[in-house]
């Protein structure tokens, strides 16, 4: 605790609360504000340098700091994990400049920064779920204009879309985006969900709680409001489908949660493990045991 | 052309001037253009062709004139009165433009049958099995092999890229077709059979289409009727026979006597 009212009053001498001044603060509300206001478009903003380098979530950092406050509890995931190197800088930073207490447990946070993952535990109605957005623009795969672009999205043009689609079954045979896997917004907007595994895209259809979209290189906000129709594009002879796992978790015996490949050792060993480390822990800790284990 | 004297036209373009600057692009010209008709615009590089062939497929906004197209209920509607998604819908569905460069035309970075099924979804098709159908089935109609379906247009010689974009644009069945020099660039054995092509198709689907070249021989085969422009004006205009062989305006007649004769 001496440690933490320490850190304090050093930030109090250094940085303003959550290290962005009031004025940026209020910028990055307002556009946070209209992408509530219109889910899934995206809101141009005025980027800001963070301390860290683009591509390490600059644009979720800077998101959660402009709705951080001080009775907040902050969880931060990296691939779900709470103990990956990401997340313990971006938590560490938060620790540092705000003061706010943190936690692993996903039901006991209010706000949740996370790359690539929706945790594994349903989310509750008043939380945040922060995403860290690298390419915020589903389109850019066909389309390299900017202007054009925005022009498609004005005038709900999104053929294109399916002909990304229609390539991966052209030729692997079936859809195979497994991540950023494009959606459609409130029956408007198509958005991409950000680098996460389509997997999670069914957990984003009307989801209790507020779901954020920062890309701090693209200067991108957007975001999906509890309880929003989220749907993933398909055909209707391959329809959407989500990946399925051979085994359950190595750890804790889940079925139903999307896991991490990992290398064991250099004989071709491997394991698969949840991606969500606080729900294999608490799976754990409540007596479930996988083959690993047993 | 019988025929004139029944249908209305489906387009009427009507003293369109477009100015860049104090440049002019191309001034006051008039033609209506009739269903099935097949229009060729001739003439040397600089005199306004591209600039017309842009302005009449509302690609480009003309400074002065009146561009009206018969829409698919049968009235006629103001091109410049469009707003840009009408625009949009238009140039997919009811039309079609090929480049003179197909990359411009093509998406490169995607395989044959996705590029000519993507007006197809566009229009909002969503079934992948009924798409890859109908491109096959286009891939088929201008001569691409059927193995070729899931080939980048990159790996195609000149010419089938050129017939991948005719069947690209042809596949929402469109009435009218906007050409940009579509053969230049490619040999003249290669030429001559994308317009025996061309020909067989504008005949087999009763497409109305507007051609711009330099070649008159292009002009000769595809066109029922010819425009020769000269420094952005229009300085003769007829059925193409009578232009070619009888030639009026001094220009038209350096033009056709320029051809080179083997």
């Amino acid at each position: 605790m001496t440690h933490l009212d320490a850190g304090r009053e050093e930030v109090i001498a250094t940085y303003n609360f959550a290290y962005l001044d009031e004025q940026t603060k209020r910028m990055i509300r307002r556009a946070i504000l209209k992408g509530i206001a219109v889910p899934g478009y995206q809101v141009p903003f005025a980027s800001r340098e963070m301390p860290m380098p683009y591509g390490w979530g600059t644009g979720g950092v800077q998101v959660t700091a402009a709705i951080i406050g001080p009775d907040d509890r902050l969880k931060v995931i990296d691939q779900g994990a709470d103990d990956t190197t990401n997340a313990i800088s971006i938590r560490k930073f938060f620790e540092r400049t705000t003061g706010v207490e943190t936690t692993t447990v996903t039901a006991q946070a209010s706000i949740i920064q996370t790359r690539h993952r929706i945790p594994e535990t349903p989310l509750a109605p008043g939380q945040v779920l922060v995403f860290q957005v690298p390419i915020p623009e589903p389109l850019r795969f066909l389309e390299p204009r900017e202007t054009e672009t925005r022009t498609m999205h004005a005038l709900e043009e999104y053929g294109v879309m399916h002909v990304k689609l229609y390539e991966d079954i052209a030729r692997h045979g079936h859809i195979a985006t497994t991540y950023a896997y494009p959606v459609k917004v409130e029956g408007r907007y198509v958005t991409d969900p950000s680098p996460t595994p389509k997997f999670d895209n069914p957990k984003m259809h009307r989801n209790p709680a507020l779901q954020l979209f920062g890309a701090g290189r693209e200067m991108r906000i957007y975001a999906i409001p509890p309880w929003t129709e989220v749907v993933s594009l398909d055909f209707e002879d391959h329809p959407f489908e989500v990946q399925a796992f051979e085994r359950p978790c190595a750890l804790c015996g889940a079925a139903d949660v999307f896991l991490d490949e990992v290398i064991t050792d250099d004989r071709g060993g491997r394991m698969f493990v949840c991606s969500d480390t606080d729900h294999c822990n608490t799976r754990q800790d409540q007596g479930h045991v996988g083959e690993q284990q047993g | 052309m019988t025929m004139q004297d029944n249908d209305p036209p489906l387009m009427r373009v009507s003293k369109l001037s477009h100015m860049y600057g104090d440049r002019i692009g191309c001034r006051d010209v008039s033609f209506d253009l009739y269903p099935g008709e097949v229009l060729a615009v001739v003439g040397e590089s600089g005199s306004g062709k591209t600039t017309l062939l842009n302005c009449v497929s509302a690609r480009l906004q003309s400074s002065a004139g009146t561009i009206s197209y018969r829409m698919r209920d049968g009235r006629m509607q103001d091109l410049n009165a469009l707003s840009e998604a009408e625009r949009r819908f238009l140039m997919r569905t009811d039309w079609g433009f090929v480049h003179q460069n197909p990359a411009d035309g093509l998406r490169m970075n995607v395989s044959a049958g996705a590029n000519v099924g993507e007006r197809l979804m566009a229009v909002g098709q969503r079934h992948y099995g009924r798409i890859r159908e109908t491109a096959d089935d286009w891939l088929g109609r201008v001569e691409i092999g059927h193995d070729r379906i899931d080939d980048r247009p990159g790996t195609f010689s000149g010419g089938m890229r050129q017939r991948l974009q005719i069947a690209r644009n042809l596949v929402t069945g469109p009435r009218l077709v906007f050409m940009d020099e579509p053969t230049g660039g490619l040999d003249v054995s290669v030429q001559a059979r994308l317009l025996d092509l061309l020909r067989g198709l504008v005949d087999d689907l009763g497409l109305s289409a507007i051609v711009v070249t330099h070649d008159l021989a292009v002009a000769r085969l595809l066109s029922q009727r010819m425009m020769v422009m000269k420094d952005g004006q229009v300085i003769e205009t007829g059925l193409t026979d009578r232009v070619l062989d009888d030639p009026q305006a001094p220009y038209t007649q350096l033009l056709v006597s320029s051809i080179l004769q083997v």
